[in-house]
């Protein structure tokens, strides 16, 4: 659906016959090259700093108090929706923004904010750095998710013993199995990045946007035909997200051929202390910067006047949420009962789908089932505006007209393949001779798979169960354009709120949508503990 | 099993009744009237200001009381997004049951959603209050951006291009386009308009078009017909001269209006504009800019329009949109629009036609000193034709957007 209008045909605006003036108008935009590489690599800059940063923590936790701390703190920024993220770390790190404010006039002498280009910026640099704040969490906890059936303790004892410090002894000997475990949340990471729209048009270039952000900007002209110039940038966007894809690819061939070396070079402390504490104080820089962010969304919320170079605003005023209460609480029910069928419905065939490869024995390699898969992460990569659009006119065309069961489907598309991400790995390689003994005691399988399987793979479980509640309740598009806009959610409304610029406004929706999935979270961290607490060996998995 | 039955007879009844019901002629507004109560009427408005947020969510408790018509306000961050909607229900062949209503729209959006068959009309002459606008006397409730309405949306209000600054730090700002550029030239960086296509920016565009040019009169038909090259040198000259002295050195622009008074609390700027005349007022209100913040037009008058409401071609309720569109242009809503604890839109009503207890409801003024000066609004210049403001945005992206 979005193919076509891509070569001049949609009916209903006038576009009877093929063509290539869509593309000829596509490539006749002022700035399309400039878009296209900047859309390219956010997604690989973004993605490879993530990458490196969790491998670095990762192989330098050694279960210090502070480790642990750390992590706890990461794992909930996942749940905080990208834009919120984006419009903390805006005001942070802006002219005039918590930064500025904390060192003025103090040490700058500033009166007024200097007029220095830092959010916004055109080489995107800040548009990174916000996507970062968020894929770090998002690798980290697949990462711990994945972690546990590796065994990483024993490998690096293994490797320790034979002389190796731990950080190192860690990067050589789990990364190698690790990474495999991650590789497609890594993609999605790519996909994510290379065509993410919100964060884009809060932190990203304006002159030229990113793709994402102009292909948006031509659905919505006005000029109705432009949508068939849009529809052809949205295939072009399939195309840098796919190349972003292959060098990534390429890229992973040269670091296996080079990193097999480092592996086998048999050194065994070079550069270890300052690897384990790069991984440390990224990561920790990164949390705090989230955190604090989302502090200034908070005292936005809740700000009186604030004039420049004051460091906390003239007086504080309820009026904000007060005014917000009504609404955010007729959304607020609505949000829930959405993320929640959709979660659920995307555990259930995930479960479902999983239980039945493994008792088949079909394995992924298979071409079918490859091919079904990729369908499968098919939303994740093609730009939300362009399968939408077609989505809608698919499901129009079908009669299907029910704003609700039209909004969960399309929540359902975007939280499938994220549950499939956080469960699937874990649940290939669970150790099939825990379900043999079962067997050998005469346990069937059903029964094997509600007391053996669920209750040992309950900590992927419920991390996938929170990153679907998060990325459900993070939707934007698909609400808005499949429920007709007939079903407020939080994110609609802090989206259109948004459109009017008030931060104080920005502030409480924004926070709201943050601690919404916490909820999420805490559940998934907690749970495992509440259950397990005599089971020491199952309590680490998050 | 009855209750289950019940319902299904419902589901069948609406399902039949529905778009029969959805076309009532609409010069026979007792009927209408009848065929409105008990409809809900989903209206796709611009979200984006807790004020006419709130004005909209009285609106709907006012026709619900009187009407028996419950409105929804489905807030959309782009107009864009409703014609979206209806563009993908009609190439979907969906021609009688739509999910769009109302629709608050003017200028490109109207002339696009008219040019594609989009609209329901023509109603807006059947509405009772729509005389009470005086069309005769106003053309600019029947004429969006040169194109003539021609009753395919109603008029609900009135926007002007409105200045804003902070009387703590400037004593005197520039009132006129070429003072603007004086004024830049020494307070470098504290000024700015908003990133073309916005509307607000482009407006700024079309303002200093008309400002400068000798002749405007080109500027008032198609773009085809005059030479665009010509008419617009002065403008491009103008902007190669302010862009240097303007906010991050003219390289980067706010996104649009809200994000441009977002840089004035945050005292970035010192000077800014608006499409809302009471938008300063009412931000000094909300603790958003400061407290000194005074507001004016330029002298010789601003750019200013009217902003209708239109019902799409495949709206299911047609009858209780109308009921809406008239109350929205009742005296009643009118006055309470205008008040500006409210919201603070001007009205398309013409006051000075209205009998003596209408007229009372308007003349409440208010003395917030952050509103324009009593009078400013006077002089209003017309919209060019919608052409050129596509016109201008193509050619800024050429010229500044970066390769």
């Amino acid at each position: 659906m979005a193919v076509l209008p891509a070569f001049g045909y949609l009916p209903a605006l006038g576009g009877q016959a093929l063509s290539l003036t869509p593309w000829q108008d596509l490539l006749a935009q002022p700035g399309l090259a400039r878009s296209v590489i900047l859309s390219f690599t956010t997604g690989l800059v973004t993605t490879a700093v993530s990458v490196v940063v969790v491998l670095l923590f990762l192989a330098g936790v050694a279960g210090t108090r502070l480790d642990r701390w750390i992590q706890r703190l990461v794992s909930p920024l996942l749940s905080v929706p990208h834009a919120a993220a984006a419009f903390g770390l805006a005001f942070l790190i802006a002219p005039s923004g918590l930064i500025a404010r904390f060192v003025s006039p103090g040490l700058t002498g500033w009166e007024r904010p200097p007029d220095w280009q830092i959010v916004q910026d055109p080489w995107g640099i800040s548009l990174m750095a916000g996507l970062i704040l968020k894929e770090l969490p998002f690798l980290l906890l697949m990462s711990l998710a994945m972690l546990p059936q590796l065994d990483p303790v024993r490998r690096t004892q293994m490797a320790r013993s034979l002389g190796y410090h731990p950080t190192l002894a860690w990067l050589k000997v789990v990364t190698p199995a690790l990474y495999p475990l991650i590789r497609l949340p890594i993609f999605a990471v790519i996909a994510y990045a290379s065509s993410v729209v919100d964060v884009a048009m809060i932190l990203g270039p304006t002159m030229p946007p990113t793709l994402a952000v102009s292909i948006l900007s031509w659905f919505h002209d006005p000029d109705l035909s432009r949508r068939f110039m849009a529809s052809a940038g949205a295939l072009l966007q399939l195309g840098v997200t796919a190349m972003a894809l292959l060098t990534w690819w390429m890229l992973e061939r040269g670091i296996r051929y080079l990193g097999y070396r480092w592996v086998m070079n048999g050194h065994r402390r070079r550069g270890d202390a300052m690897l384990r504490n790069t991984g440390k104080i990224l990561i920790l820089l990164a949390t705090l910067t989230a955190f604090i962010g989302l502090g200034s969304l908070a005292l936005n919320s809740a700000a009186g006047f604030w004039h420049f170079p004051d460091l906390l605003p003239q007086g504080f005023t309820p009026r904000h949420w007060q005014h917000a209460l009504p609404e955010l609480s007729v959304s607020l029910i609505t949000t829930l009962v959405v993320a929640i069928i959709s979660t659920l419905a995307a555990l259930i065939l995930v479960l479902a789908a999983l239980e039945n490869e493994q008792r088949t024995g079909r394995r992924p390699s298979e071409a079918r089932l490859q091919s079904a898969q990729g369908l499968l992460y098919l939303p994740l990569i093609v730009p939300q505006i362009a399968f939408l659009f077609g989505l809608a006119v698919v499901l129009e065309s079908l009669g299907i007209r029910i704003p609700s069961v039209m909004v969960v489907f399309g929540h359902l598309l975007f939280v499938l393949p994220y549950v499939f991400l956080a469960l699937s790995e874990a649940y290939r390689r669970f150790d099939p001779r825990w379900l043999h003994l079962a067997a050998s005691l005469g346990t069937s399988q059903n029964a094997a798979f509600w007391r053996i399987r669920f209750p040992m793979l309950l900590g992927p479980i419920l991390t996938a169960i929170a990153v679907g509640l998060a990325i459900s309740i993070g939707l934007y598009l698909p609400t808005q354009l499949l429920g007709a806009g007939r079903l407020p959610t939080v994110t609609t409304e802090a989206v259109a709120l948004a459109a009017g610029g008030s931060r104080r406004i920005i502030g409480v929706w924004a926070l709201t949508q943050a601690c919404l999935p916490l909820l999420g979270f805490i559940l998934a961290l907690g749970l495992p503990r509440l259950l397990w607490a005599r089971r020491q060996g199952m309590k680490g998995t998050l | 099993m009855r209750s289950i039955f019940t319902l299904a007879t419902l589901m069948v009844a609406t399902l039949l009744a529905g778009p029969s019901m959805a076309a009532p002629a609409p010069d026979d507004w007792k009927t209408v009237l009848s065929e409105a109560r008990g409809q809900t009427v989903y209206w796709n408005a611009w979200g984006g200001d807790v004020r006419t947020n709130d004005y909209i969510d009285w609106v709907n408790r006012q026709v619900q009381a009187k009407y028996g018509v419950d409105v929804v306000h489905v807030k959309v961050d782009d107009t864009g997004v409703a014609v979206s909607r209806v563009l993908a229900e009609q190439t979907a062949g969906n021609r009688r049951d739509g999910s769009v209503d109302l629709i608050w729209l003017n200028g490109e959006n109207f002339a696009a959603m008219r040019e594609h068959d989009l609209l329901f009309g023509p109603f807006a002459r059947h509405l009772p209050n729509f005389s009470l606008t005086y069309p005769e006397h106003n053309p600019e409730v029947v004429t969006d951006f040169t194109l003539p309405t021609d009753g395919y949306e109603s008029p609900w209000g009135k926007a002007q291009i409105t200045f804003y600054y902070d009387s703590a730090r400037i004593a005197s700002p520039p009132r006129s386009i070429e003072a603007i550029l004086d004024w830049a030239r020494h307070h470098p960086g504290r000024f700015t308009y908003p990133r073309i296509p916005d509307f607000t920016g482009s407006t700024f565009l079309k303002q200093a078009l008309l400002s400068l040019t000798a002749n405007p009169e080109p500027l008032y038909a198609p773009v085809e017909e005059s030479d665009f090259e010509s008419v617009t040198a002065p403008l491009w000259d103008y902007l190669e001269a302010l862009h240097p002295h303007l906010w991050r050195d003219g390289r980067q622009f706010p996104a649009n209006g809200p994000a441009m008074r977002r840089l004035m609390a945050d005292g970035e700027l010192d000077l800014a504009f608006t499409f809302n005349p009471s938008e300063p007022a009412a931000a000094v209100d909300d603790f958003e800019l400061p407290p000194m913040t005074r507001s004016y037009v330029l002298d010789g008058g601003t750019l200013g329009n009217v902003h209708f409401v239109a019902i799409p071609a495949n709206s299911p309720h047609k009858a209780g949109a109308m009921v809406v569109a008239n109350f929205l242009l009742s005296p009643r809503a009118q006055a309470h629009k205008q008040d500006i604890t409210v919201w603070g839109d001007r009205t398309v009503l013409d006051v000075t036609r209205l009998d003596d207890p209408a007229r009372k409801a308007f003349a409440a003024t208010s003395d917030n000193p952050a509103l324009p000066p009593r009078g400013a609004l006077q002089t209003t210049l017309p919209e060019p034709h919608p052409s050129w403001m596509t016109a201008l945005q193509e050619e800024w992206r050429k010229r500044y957007i970066r390769e």
